[in-house]
């Protein structure tokens, strides 16, 4: 196919073949951009949570009169939640992965630096690993031994008692790589408090943080030997088999209500739903670009085919001549097929440039990463095949032009 | 003369009815698009209290360490500390001032064989009504006195008022509050300020419902309620807030002009210097912002919906320079008939101005479906999980813009082509007829 009879036709429509070249330019800066953010979404959304999601179960009760004894109304809970059928683990945690609203702490190496070195998030509660499901890379579990009543450790924090805090944590297997990277961090100690060091006693496979923002620290993880007792923002979480589940969350909070009919139960869900919630707007983000690429593309083409019928139309006695001068229908097919694979190429082009500006922009305003080089190629064919597709319709009219067509005037 | 380009124009956009609803189709996606994202923009940065905003300054003074403090970079701290807002409200150095938290409110029944329930409640301090112009059915707010003496009072919203007394007025009644009894004081009319200012950094949601109950701060903190959220820059005991390093109370002032703006923020200064010297603060930052500029600061319009807005208006482009092609298009097709008209006298503005006309009623003509778009896309929205979702609502005022914006994107659209249509020469058309 001769490609310069196209271009000095196309100098003759010089300002429609620039609104097309400009419209596709358009086009294709925003879907490189829009289908470079929904990437982004998509992969946020996959962040692991290290533990056995599709079993796993979350209750948070409030008591109507407060429990005179917290602890033991907590132990009962945790008894009755066991013997509820198809319950394999529970566990009582102050937070659970994704759940949003998370406790801190500011971890130091030596009690002394001036700066805290990172700051991890803190699960108390017990049977947290095991109910989680995650496993343990070296070392031990918390023993029941070194657990220590939330209350104990408030009085002990404020009289100076270090014997009435605990002594001993789990940390992530990225926390530890952090902390003291390349070397066994078993036995070492962090600073939580000026006071008391806590000794590392095992290391966690994974165990994401409940808010989870930035993927590079969402693993910073500590799970301290505290006894919380019973109260409002306490979870219960349960495990049980993924088909039980909903089954099983019935008969759980059943068997709550029926120890204390008063309480009321604030939260009931599985732990697909708390990841669900967590990611709503991410989700929701990447439906509206998603329709937003599409109406794009709808739109694009649209144009595409309207100028190209406008074309056809107006060549119709051109294409005539040709047919009569032994063009053969193809030729003809082609002739249109490859006018729009040169507007779209330039419109590509132009488009990349957009692209980088517009992601530049964005970077500016939104705190978005670099857009990489393998979304361009993308766009690019997008483009093209849309450009292809909306061509086809004229392109065939134009080659079902007859030869006669030439011998008559307009 | 309008009639007979309006004419011209209806002719001729019937004669291409497939290139004519192509135009008004993208349009009106490009417009209902814009419309939608517009509409949820205008909700989420209205002003709360248009008539009050200006004079409203939420304050912030730092008491945290130098634990990852940045000189001049880091910004103060979002809440305040208990004894940081007691001595701000306490030195009077403003018109108004109050303190708050929120707190999840457990309210007992009235009735026996009822489930009690939880409602959203608000911690705070005397001022807090007259403050933020909160209107009052039944009653009244509490006083200064009432907030020292730990008063058992309440006021509670219509709602709450509605569910529990049929709506009648139950000032002098008594609720069970957390376990506490409390005499209600005061009946608020509905009020819900969108977005829910007093709420950012609290730990509430930011648009929605009002909340259920009022209570002076030391009177709910003595019945245990806790805030939402709260923020400790040393291991501490919480279950003792008001001594524990952490913070957890917004705190705002009423300034009526600059000349109290500057004030109040040198006293601020003062008291944090002073508080260094005293060696319980670092940190020398302070903040006082106006409501607009702390709804901005908190970012209370997402980044995500401005990125749509600007999504959508790129859409909207696309959909312009789309229908600049297409109107430019079948204006070069209608050549010989430019031709013979201005060979009959027609002046270049005659048919500038007809294939403006044209333009105008493509444009008038998208807005009716841009309408439909946009309605379908608030419905959309209104099915989202966002808090604001169920306020997203086409008003008059949108409406009508839908059309403006129809019609000035298609005049814009318009006026290439127009332009081109009235520099052809009749000369050379009539010949190549």
């Amino acid at each position: 196919m001769d490609i310069l009879p196209i271009l000095s036709t196309l100098r003759r429509h010089k300002l429609t073949a620039w609104l097309l070249i400009l419209e596709i330019a358009l086009t294709c800066a925003i879907v490189c951009n829009a289908v470079f953010l929904i990437g982004q979404r998509l992969q946020r959304m996959d962040m692991p949570s290290g533990v056995a999601e599709h079993e796993l179960l979350q209750i948070q009760v409030a008591d109507v009169t407060t429990p005179s004894n917290p602890y033991a109304r907590l132990a009962e809970d945790v008894a009755l939640l066991r013997q509820v059928p198809g319950v394999q683990s529970v566990a009582s945690s102050n937070q659970v992965p994704f759940g949003g609203s998370s406790s801190n702490g500011n971890i130091r190496l030596d009690p002394a630096q001036p700066e805290r070195t990172l700051s991890a998030t803190t699960y108390f509660g017990e049977n947290i690993p095991q109910t989680l499901g995650t496993r343990l890379v070296s070392g031990r579990d918390l023993q029941s031994d070194d657990f220590v009543d939330v209350e104990t450790a408030m009085k002990g924090l404020s009289t100076g008692d270090s014997k009435s805090l605990p002594h001993v944590t789990l940390i992530t297997q990225t926390l530890a790589e952090r902390l003291w990277p390349g070397q066994n961090s078993l036995g070492r100690l962090i600073y939580l408090t000026p006071t008391v060091g806590l000794r590392v006693v095992g290391v966690l496979d994974s165990l994401v943080r409940p808010n989870a923002f930035d993927p590079a620290k969402a693993q910073f993880t500590m799970v301290v030997p505290l006894r919380m007792g019973a109260n409002k923002d306490q979870s219960y979480v349960i495990r049980t088999r993924p088909e039980d589940r909903a089954k099983v969350l019935a008969a759980a909070v059943a068997a709550l209500k029926k120890a204390d009919p008063d309480r009321v139960v604030t939260t009931r869900r599985s732990f697909d739903e708390v990841r669900r919630k967590f990611f709503q707007d991410d989700r929701a983000m990447a439906g509206i670009l998603t329709g937003v690429i599409a109406a794009l593309l709808i739109v694009t083409a649209l144009g595409i085919v309207g100028l190209a019928s406008f074309w056809v139309a107006q060549r119709r006695r051109t294409i005539g001549v040709r047919r009569a001068l032994g063009a053969t229908r193809s030729n003809i097919l082609h002739y249109f097929q490859t006018e729009n694979f040169v507007l779209a190429t330039l419109g590509i082009a132009l488009g990349m440039a957009l692209a980088f500006g517009m992601n530049l922009f964005l970077m500016t305003h939104y705190e978005l990463p670099r857009l990489p080089a393998v979304y361009f190629p993308v766009g690019a064919v997008l483009l093209w095949l849309i450009g292809q597709l909306a061509v086809l319709g004229p392109a065939l009219r134009a080659a079902a032009v007859p030869p006669v067509v030439a011998t008559r005037s307009v | 003369m309008f009639d007979y380009y309006l004419n011209l124009a209806l002719r001729s956009l019937r004669r291409n009815k497939v290139l004519t609803a192509l135009m008004i189709i993208t349009l009106a996606l490009g417009i209902g698009a814009s419309i939608t994202t517009l509409t949820v923009l205008r909700l989420l940065s209205g002003d709360p209290l248009p008539q009050k905003s200006a004079q409203l300054f939420y304050a912030q003074v730092d008491p945290y360490t130098r634990d990852g403090y940045v000189p001049g970079k880091t910004k103060p701290q979002r809440l305040m500390a208990y004894p940081d807002a007691m001595n701000l409200l306490h030195a009077h150095q403003a018109r108004r001032q109050a303190a708050m938290a929120l707190t999840d409110a457990k309210i007992a029944p009235l009735h026996a064989g009822e489930h009690p329930f939880f409602s959203d409640g608000v911690m705070t301090t005397a001022d807090f009504f007259t403050m933020f112009d909160a209107p009052f059915r039944y009653g009244g707010g509490w006083t200064a006195d009432d907030d020292e003496s730990r008063a058992q009072v309440v006021v509670i919203s219509d709602f709450l008022n509605d569910r529990l007394f049929g709506g009648a007025s139950s000032v002098g009644r008594t609720i069970r509050v957390n376990d506490h009894d409390l005499r209600i004081i005061g009946v608020l009319k509905p009020w819900a300020p969108q977005p829910r200012f007093y709420a950012q950094g609290l730990g509430g949601r930011s648009y929605g419902d009002g909340d259920a109950v009022f209570l002076p701060l030391q009177t709910a903190r003595a019945a245990s309620m806790d805030p939402q959220n709260d923020d400790c820059w040393a291991v501490a005991d919480t279950s003792k807030l008001e001594t524990a390093p952490c913070i957890w109370l917004g705190f705002w002032a009423e300034l009526s002009s600059d000349g109290e703006v500057a004030a109040y923020r040198q006293f601020l200064s003062n008291y944090v210097q002073q508080q260094i010297a005293l060696g319980r603060f670092y940190r020398p930052e302070v903040a006082l912002s106006d409501l607009p500029q702390w709804l901005r600061d908190e970012k209370v319009v997402p980044d995500d919906v401005r990125l749509q807005a600007g999504l959508a208006f790129g859409f909207l482009l696309i959909c312009v320079v789309n229908t600049v092609g297409l109107l430019l298009a079948k204006c070069l097709r209608r050549s010989q008939e430019i031709g013979v008209r201005r060979a009959l006298g027609a002046t270049r503005r005659a048919i500038f101005a007809q294939f403006m006309v044209e333009a105008g009623i493509v444009g008038m003509a998208g807005g009716l479906p841009g309408l439909v778009f946009a309605e379908l896309g608030l419905w959309c929205i209104r099915h989202q999980p966002a808090e604001y979702a169920g306020l997203a609502h086409l008003d008059v005022h949108m409406f009508f813009l839908t059309f403006l914006v129809a019609l000035v994107a298609s005049m814009i659209a318009g006026l290439l082509p127009a332009w081109r249509a009235s520099l052809l020469a009749p000369g050379s058309q009539l010949k190549a007829a």
